[in-house]
């Protein structure tokens, strides 16, 4: 590389090429990419849904029977079937990506990624097994 | 002078929420959203009562909502801007996005607080 590069000193206007709206869908990598994002709508169904359950839980006896009732909907069944899919790929993804996130030392080391990875995936095991008894047994 | 935005603080709440998540969303869901509705006995509405209306978890839940609120505003804003390209209605975007976290937060803190 002995010559000099020659640059263009202004550019109005770049020439960009226009990308489909739907370029997501070309690659299985980028559908996967798309998918994770979009467990981003279920969280926000989940919030609602959770707190539609809170509401009804504070009116009373009745309205706590009538939401159960209005939850075992098959539309809704399906919809919170779908939204579980969903966050279990975003947990996953989450996980799998938490050694990337989290640089850890110890005694001068750094500790592996699939020790960190693996530390994540005990405490999704520890939390469920924890809100599932307080849910079901725990404070009775 | 360095410009100062909220981005770094809006990271932040995102993967607070994204940690929330993916720990105690899974576990909710198969238990109200499909255990229950498909025979397994829930619980007593006296239990629920207990269990939500307990002064940590009234803060636990409330905390909660907000982050997973922040979690899947943040989301959809940048898949909406990656995946349809819609860079330009930015303005528009942010106010649908985080007034929707405004909303909701402000409806958990009410629904917690008037817990009996």
């Amino acid at each position: 590389m002995s010559e000099q590069p020659t640059y263009t000193p202004f550019h109005p206007r770049w020439y960009r090429p226009r990308i489909s709206t739907w370029w997501w869908l070309r690659r299985w990598s980028s559908l996967a990419f798309i998918l994770r994002e979009v467990s981003s709508i279920f969280v926000a169904w989940f919030v609602f849904f959770f707190l539609l359950l809170v509401a009804a839980v504070g009116r009373g006896e009745a309205a706590y029977q009538e939401f159960m009732g209005w939850a075992a909907n098959p539309g809704i069944v399906l919809v919170n079937l779908v939204s579980l899919l969903f966050v279990v790929l975003h947990a996953v993804t989450w996980f799998n990506l938490a050694p990337q996130a989290m640089v850890v030392h110890m005694r001068g080391k750094r500790v592996p990624g699939k020790l960190i990875a693996a530390s994540n995936y005990g405490l999704w095991v520890v939390t469920s097994l924890l809100v599932a008894w307080i849910v079901l047994a725990g404070w009775r | 002078m360095v410009k100062r935005t909220l981005e770094p603080l809006l990271w932040l709440l995102f993967s607070a929420g994204g940690v929330v998540a993916a720990l105690v969303i899974p576990v909710l869901l198969l238990l109200f959203g499909l255990a229950f509705p498909l025979g397994l006995s829930p619980p007593s509405h006296e239990h629920m009562l207990a269990v939500l209306g307990h002064p940590l978890s009234r803060v636990t839940i409330f905390v909660s909502c907000t982050l997973l609120l922040f979690h899947s505003a943040h989301r959809v804003r940048f898949t909406l801007y990656d995946a349809l390209q819609i860079k330009h209605l930015h303005e528009f975007v942010v106010l649908l996005v985080y007034g929707a976290v405004l909303v909701g937060t402000v409806a958990a803190g009410y629904l917690v607080w008037q817990l009996p």
